[in-house]
């Protein structure tokens, strides 16, 4: 992978410099030292875990080539299939708490009243703690004895012990990481919210439409572009989601919250087998490129570069 | 219509100020005091008394030390990422040919490459580089991982740069150089704020590389230290939450002299 990033960059930069005799136009040399510190960093690890899940590795020796032995066993393994299945229900269910709640905060938030200014700053203070201390603090706050659940039993149904059923758990992962990200996804829906046009809503109030017509046919169709980025968000973070689930739930009980990225980094770091643990790790990357190759789709990120060739 | 107060909206923001604000406030109180009215008291009850023992708990156990290597790291994790950003941004928007659109596609591929699925082939690249167990260890790979976003932020905003500022440019004989920092930076710096305050965040976020990159006492991050206080200090959930909300201070900091910036700068993450 290193080497084929070096030969794209090296030979066309002079290709680069004779076709543009005017001057005042950046070579690709300009882009080489952070391609040279991605390639070292990214995507030279990218090739060795594919590499990795070839051999086997205890990680004091050096790494045998085994063949595709890891990957027999992982098609076998009844744990990836569940992990797999967890991570799936944990994404869905924090797109499907969020990508409501954060458009409806966002939109609101986006008007210029004070009181909203005020509240909009209070919304924003999750953002400031990291997720390690939002998962430390949560695990205290649902603790069944002195937490909340023992205080406000009403709002948890009567069982004080969340953390003790798969239910309650992965509800709470969807919960805790709803409320730490909520105001992130808010901050980029209420930033959107303010470009669109006043003008539409003024038509839209002319021809007699109400305020929840004007939402559902101005603003969530201005707001499309900003879905795609914000639900890419939530895809990737939660095909990832790994600190959340190690301090809140530390996957259990049981295996009953073990994501693929928990699943891995015990697989290598636990029981330090890093061959297998690359198995797992190649099939996390495979899920997370499927996932960014379908953003690249729907943003269109790719027009924009071609609009460069207009410049 | 427009002037007409939402009500509904008015009391959902309420049940949401509930949301965000009892927890908080159950941080704060159960911090604030001692552990015995904390177990006669629960996290929302008043506290009979208040104390700083928890606090100084904290202190004692060397968490600022975690809170200052944190703020190293998080400061240069920002100088490297800009440092190496900005210029690639450059090549990416106004260099000409297919090369350049080859980077920016590679970077657009690097936003998909999560760090957890690399964190083996990491770990033996940092192994063998010799930075295990430093600073450097979790610094270089969270700048990497930061890149793809901000070239995407930075390059989105050197796009809005209209093509007649260059020309008048050209028409001076200015070299890249010149154009990128007299043209470029000046008028781009709000994508750039933004890859800053994004990649700060990701370094005070970042969780899995302390963890695998570091071991010893004097290389501990904030948000590690928090995790081996969970083990250290579990029976003492005032002092652990002490400790939460010390984590949060410099950022609060932050958010309180520069919100503008702070909030601006997440907001751009999103686009136009």
């Amino acid at each position: 992978m290193a080497s084929l990033t070096g030969v794209r960059v090296e030979r066309p930069a002079s290709a680069v410099r004779r076709a543009a005799p005017s001057g005042g136009r950046p070579g690709v040399a300009w882009a080489v030292p952070g391609l040279l510190f991605f390639a070292v960093f990214a995507l030279v690890p990218m090739a060795g875990v594919v590499y990795l899940s070839l051999s086997h590795w205890d990680g004091l020796s050096s790494p045998q080539f085994i063949g595709l032995r890891n990957w027999t066993r992982f098609f076998g393994d009844g744990q990836v299939v569940q992990a797999t299945v967890i991570t799936g229900v944990l994404m869905l269910g924090n797109i499907a708490v969020q990508a409501p709640i954060s458009i409806l905060l966002g939109v609101w938030s986006a008007g210029y009243q004070r009181n909203r200014a005020v509240l909009s700053a209070v919304f924003f203070l999750p953002l400031l703690l990291s997720t390690a201390a939002t998962a430390v603090m949560w695990r205290q706050l649902l603790d069944p004895n002195f937490g909340l659940p023992a205080k406000i039993s009403w709002l948890f149904g009567g069982n004080a012990n969340v953390l003790g059923s798969q239910e309650g758990s992965i509800a709470a992962l969807v919960a805790v990481t709803s409320w730490q990200f909520i105001p992130f996804h808010t901050l980029l829906y209420q930033g959107a919210a303010r470009t669109i046009p006043k003008s539409l809503y003024e038509a839209a109030e002319i021809d007699g439409a109400g305020r929840v017509r004007a939402f559902f046919s101005i603003t969530l169709p201005q707001l499309r572009n900003t879905m795609v980025t914000s639900t890419t968000f939530m895809v990737v973070g939660g095909l990832t989601a790994f600190d959340i689930v190690l301090l809140l739930t530390n996957g259990g009980p049981g295996t009953d919250t073990t994501t693929l990225p928990f699943q891995m980094y015990q697989t290598a770091f636990m029981t330090y087998d890093f061959g297998y643990a690359s198995a797992i790790a190649t099939f996390l990357l495979l899920l997370a490129t499927g996932a960014s190759l379908l953003l690249v789709k729907l943003t269109g990120y790719q027009r924009m570069t071609g609009t460069l060739e207009g410049m | 219509m427009r002037n007409r107060p939402n009500y509904l909206a008015g009391f959902a923001a309420l049940v949401w100020l509930a949301v965000i604000g009892v927890p908080l406030y159950a941080l704060l109180n159960t911090a604030a005091q001692p552990q015995t009215s904390y177990t006669d008291g629960g996290p929302l009850g008043l506290p009979s008394s208040l104390t700083f023992d928890n606090v100084l708990t904290v202190v004692r156990s060397g968490f600022l030390g975690y809170l200052w290597n944190t703020i190293l790291v998080a400061a240069a994790t920002v100088a490297i990422v800009l440092a190496l950003c900005v210029p690639i941004s450059y090549a990416v928007v106004r260099g000409r040919g297919w090369i350049n659109r080859g980077v920016f596609r590679l970077f657009l591929l690097g936003l998909a490459i999560p760090s957890q699925a690399v964190i083996i082939p990491l770990f033996l690249i940092v192994n063998k580089l010799g930075l295990y167990d430093t600073l450097w260890g979790v610094i270089l790979p969270t700048a990497a991982f930061s890149m793809p976003v901000s070239v995407l932020v930075i390059s989105g905003g050197m796009r809005e740069i209209s093509g007649d500022l260059y020309e008048a440019m050209a028409l001076d004989g200015a070299a890249p150089r010149r154009v990128l920092r007299e043209l470029v930076v000046p008028l781009s710096r709000s994508g750039i704020a933004t890859a800053g305050v994004f990649a700060a965040l990701q370094a005070w976020n970042g969780f899995l590389f302390p963890l695998i990159m570091t071991q010893s006492e004097g290389t501990k991050l904030a948000t590690l230290g928090l995790y081996n206080f969970v083990s250290e200090y579990g029976a003492n959930v005032p002092a652990l939450l002490a400790a939460v909300l010390m984590s949060a201070i410099p950022i609060l900091a932050v958010y309180l002299f520069a919100r503008r910036s702070l909030v601006n700068g997440l907001m751009g993450v999103g686009g136009k």
